[in-house]
């Protein structure tokens, strides 16, 4: 069965027509050729498929696009302004945390709502004090709260100083 | 500086990664992402019995879907110039050699529809016995015509029953590691386009030049008339390198819709059956010595292969049973004058496994290393001076002069690192609230390889800037910005000058991104065309606008060299356990390796390639295990929920150094090559690090807690 969605990517809206069985993430990379999110697994396992969905992080193969009629998508080739990358893209490139970069746009997504989600006071298991307003992201944290993001090239000991260093500010 | 014949300005500055810019957005485009005009999508369908052969197949249910373009079955595939028996020759007959394999598949106007349409044909299947389980002493265990890095299966020098018999210590001991899948993110994938003149492939390819004359034969075609593409790929670590089914069943599937793209990305679930493996290994090492100095060493594998040959990588080894390498690290570890190599296999009827990182010295470090810990201990001597001890003047098989060997100074400068001196040895004798803490070494090695066939071209554009091209490969290794950086200093221009073009069939040949030898290979060939490029422009004088045009092309020259060293990169590795007191939970909070691997060509993506090796060797030590289910002839834990790869979670501090210096023989970089030696030790580092932790040597990868619980 198909069915007509809106969706606004990176700022601008589209509005086609799916199957009732597309992913989000189908949806995004077949029918709209939005490569930036990455088909690693197709069931919420790697995370690197992460997309901001209406302002938090997701899997986007575990959304099926008919569900998300009118949805503010962000990709980590929206997080950019064109060749002007954001802060969290500059300092993957300058800590060398990828190789391959295939995961890489879903770290980078997820390392940004992640940083919000840790200004706003959500615990991790790794979060000591569960009553503290907000929380300090030390080493531990960061590991914790991007372990939904796999990396097989194993960036990890570089994207933890690459989070950190744009956690500091 | 120098370098073996440059001056080097732009080698050995840590230069951001070229492709970085396009990798955090994501606008680089991978295999499956390459943009084509109305593309159709394959959809496989596998066999669900382990072997056999198929007696039916309705397919009715499935061309009745609209949307369904074609049915690809063994009945209406194209005819491959070779039959059974080969990994790649699928769908040429009834016969199922393996679970999973490919049986046909379902082309369709979308993906959805292709998926839902393959649920619905109906395989029926005549079902033979099988044997999927490895065993030591198995029936028919043969030895392999040759092991995948080409060398002889076995190797025997002195006496070594003698030695073991005089010896004041000996050691026999029996290690197994697991069955390990490479799992790159970039799951495989292939678009491939017939036309009428050829085909066209846009694939997930560790080297498109050797896919393409694998491939040629196989379909029949000549190689000018195939055309392959693979600009980015997203890892491997060996998985991208063979010829698997999957491109064939994509180039028989497109055959059937001839003019369309046909789509295919395997699943990750997928990924386990059809694109190699690293083969469960059962390791015996025998070693006796005295005086803390060895006399034998003997190291006898038996290992998985599968009843499926592989299109080999290597002359002479075109078409064979893949036969992992375990032991040729032991040829070139330590000095002792008896020494025995042996490898056999047993073949299955499993998938072929392949080549997966540091294939060989991988496994067969773990096993040698972990022995070595052992014997150190007891001989009653501290592990890194036994090794040093044993340390060889050259090369113990071939009797060669190592072209750079500076594994002693790695040991030390890993030891000054680590706080090597401040270890208590004894096991079990440092608690920490719950946990027991130990501290373990190993050593690394792999060998400089230098693969045949490559050659590349320097252009001169018009702005006066020099297009560099070769048919190579980046898979996350970096080599794309670590080329660049040869060619900018062998050409005397800045960086900025030099535009590099890789990763298609259009450039010149370029051998596969496997055993470390990108940067051997491929920058050699680029230091010659430089070279030759400089003295035309000597020639013609100066004015380097008016050289726009010109063009050089060089094949990678013979190391004169080649015959007189030994070549290996050698490593030591440094790891901090805690292993929980009441549950056996291991943690690797501190992992250090010092590395000895030649000139570094980029300080930054070498530290990240170095760093990479050494995770996935902890994920190798405390993880991944593909559990191999008797009944079905399947991976059970067929995804990543279930096959545990390292999580960011997982990984502690990690360090990785290297001496510095280059190998006056290598290469002219100076170089040895830094993809595999990551990894190689790391595993057995942990392993004897939990020993010291708790007193419980495992000798079976991986290091699970109900190994430590006692």
């Amino acid at each position: 069965m198909d069915v007509e969605v809106t969706l606004t990517v990176d700022g601008k809206k589209h509005q086609l027509v799916v199957d009732t069985r597309t992913t989000l993430l189908d949806a995004l990379r077949e029918r709209l050729g939005i490569i930036s999110p990455k088909k690693g697994c197709d069931h919420g396992q790697c995370g690197a498929c992460t997309v901001l969905l209406d302002g938090r992080r997701a899997n986007s193969c575990l959304a099926l696009a008919v569900a998300h009629q009118e949805a503010q998508i962000v990709t980590a080739g929206g997080l950019a302004d064109g060749e002007d990358l954001h802060p969290m893209q500059r300092s993957f490139i300058k800590h060398d945390a990828f190789q391959c970069g295939y995961c890489t746009p879903g770290q980078i997504v997820s390392a940004v709502a992640m940083l919000r989600e840790a200004d706003a006071g959500w615990p991790s298991t790794a979060t000591r004090d569960l009553n503290a307003d907000t929380v300090a992201l030390d080493d531990e944290e960061i590991r914790e709260r991007m372990s939904g993001n796999l990396c097989r090239c194993a960036a990890y000991a570089n994207i933890v100083p690459a989070i950190a260093e744009v956690a500091r500010g | 500086m120098t370098a073996v014949g440059i001056k080097t300005r732009v080698i050995g500055a840590p230069i951001d990664r070229l492709d970085g810019p396009d990798k955090v957005k994501g606008s680089a485009p991978y295999a499956f992402e390459q943009s084509v005009d109305r593309p159709a999508y394959l959809y496989p369908l596998q066999a669900t019995i382990v072997t056999g052969r198929i007696t039916g197949l309705d397919g009715g249910a499935a061309t009745a879907e609209p949307g369904v373009l074609a049915l690809l079955t063994h009945a209406n595939a194209l005819r491959l110039a070779v039959s059974d028996g080969l990994e790649p020759a699928i769908l040429q007959s009834d016969e199922v050699a393996f679970c999973g394999q490919f049986v046909g598949g379902v082309i369709a106007e979308t993906p959805e529809i292709a998926r839902h349409a393959a649920s619905l044909v109906r395989v029926e299947y005549e079902e033979r016995a099988h044997d999927v389980v490895l065993r030591p002493d198995g029936p028919d265990l043969f030895a392999p015509e040759g092991l995948a890095d080409g060398s002889e299966p076995d190797t025997s020098r002195g006496d070594v029953d003698a030695a073991l018999a005089s010896a004041a210590v000996t050691l026999d001991a029996t290690y197994s590691t697991a069955m390990n899948h490479n799992n790159p993110m970039e799951p495989h994938a292939t678009i491939a386009i017939w036309t009428d003149g050829g085909l066209t492939l846009h694939c997930a390819s560790q080297g498109v030049h050797w896919i393409r004359a694998y491939l040629a034969p196989l379909l029949g075609l000549d190689a000018e008339r195939i055309r392959v593409i693979s600009p980015y790929v997203g890892g491997g670590f060996g998985s991208k390198v063979y010829l698997h089914a999957d491109l064939i069943l994509a180039v028989m599937a497109a055959r059937l819709v001839a003019g369309r793209p046909v789509k295919l990305a395997l699943t990750r679930q997928q990924m386990f059956f059809q694109v190699g493996y690293r083969p469960p290994t059962i390791q015996r090492i025998r070693l006796a010595a005295d005086g803390g100095r060895l006399t034998a060493i003997a190291h006898d594998v038996v290992e998985q292969t599968s009843k499926v040959k592989v299109v080999g990588v290597l002359p002479g080894l075109e078409v064979c049973h893949y036969a992992e390498p375990a032991a040729v690290p032991t040829r070139t570890m330590y000095a002792a004058p008896n020494r025995r190599t042996t490898h056999r296999v047993a073949a299955l009827d499993v998938p072929p496994p392949t080549i997966m990182r540091g294939p060989g010295e991988t496994p067969g470090m773990y096993a040698l290393e972990s022995a070595m810990d052992e014997m150190a201990i007891a001989c009653g001597l501290d592990p890194i001076e036994f090794r040093i001890r044993n340390e060889p003047d050259v090369d113990p098989e071939s009797g060669l002069p190592y072209s750079s060997r500076h594994l002693v100074a790695c040991l030390r400068e890993g030891a000054r690192r680590f706080g090597w001196e401040r270890r208590d040895p004894t096991p079990r004798s440092r608690r920490d609230r719950g946990w027991l803490v130990g501290s373990g070494v190993a050593a690394s090695t792999f060998p400089t390889v230098r693969l045949p066939g490559s050659a590349a071209k320097i252009r001169i554009d018009p702005g006066g800037r020099y297009v560099v091209s070769i048919g190579a490969a980046d898979m996350g290794t970096g080599a794309r910005t670590a080329l660049a950086q040869i060619a900018a200093d062998a050409l005397g221009v800045a960086l900025e000058d030099v535009e590099l073009q890789i990763g298609d069939t259009a450039l010149p040949t370029a051998s596969t991104a496997g055993a470390s030898a990108g940067i051997t290979s491929w920058g050699s060939a680029i230091f010659e065309a430089a070279r030759r490029l400089r003295a035309r422009l000597d020639a013609d004088g100066p004015g380097l606008m008016q050289s726009a045009g010109l063009e050089v092309t060089a094949e990678m020259p013979d190391n004169p060299h080649a015959a007189r060293f030994s070549m290996h990169a050698f490593g030591a590795q440094f790891a901090e356990v805690r292993v929980r007191e009441d549950t056996g939970e291991v943690r690797v909070p501190r992992l250090l390796g010092v590395f000895d691997a030649g000139r570094i060509i980029n300080p930054k993506t070498a530290r990240s390639q170095l760093l990479g090796g050494m995770t996935m060797g902890l994920s190798m030590a405390l993880h991944e295990d593909s559990v191999l289910d008797p009944r079905f002839g399947q991976v059970a834990n067929h995804d990543f929920a279930e096959y545990h790869i390292a999580t960011n979670a997982d990984a502690g501090a990690i360090e990785a150094y290297w001496l510095d210096g280059e190998d006056p023989y290598t290469n002219p970089m100076g170089s040895k090559g830094i993809g595999e030696i990551g990894i190689v030790g790391t595993a057995a580092a942990i392993a004897n690090a939990v020993h010291h932790a708790t007193g419980i040597r495992v000798r079976d990868l991986p290091i699970t807690l109900d190994k430590l619980l006692r």
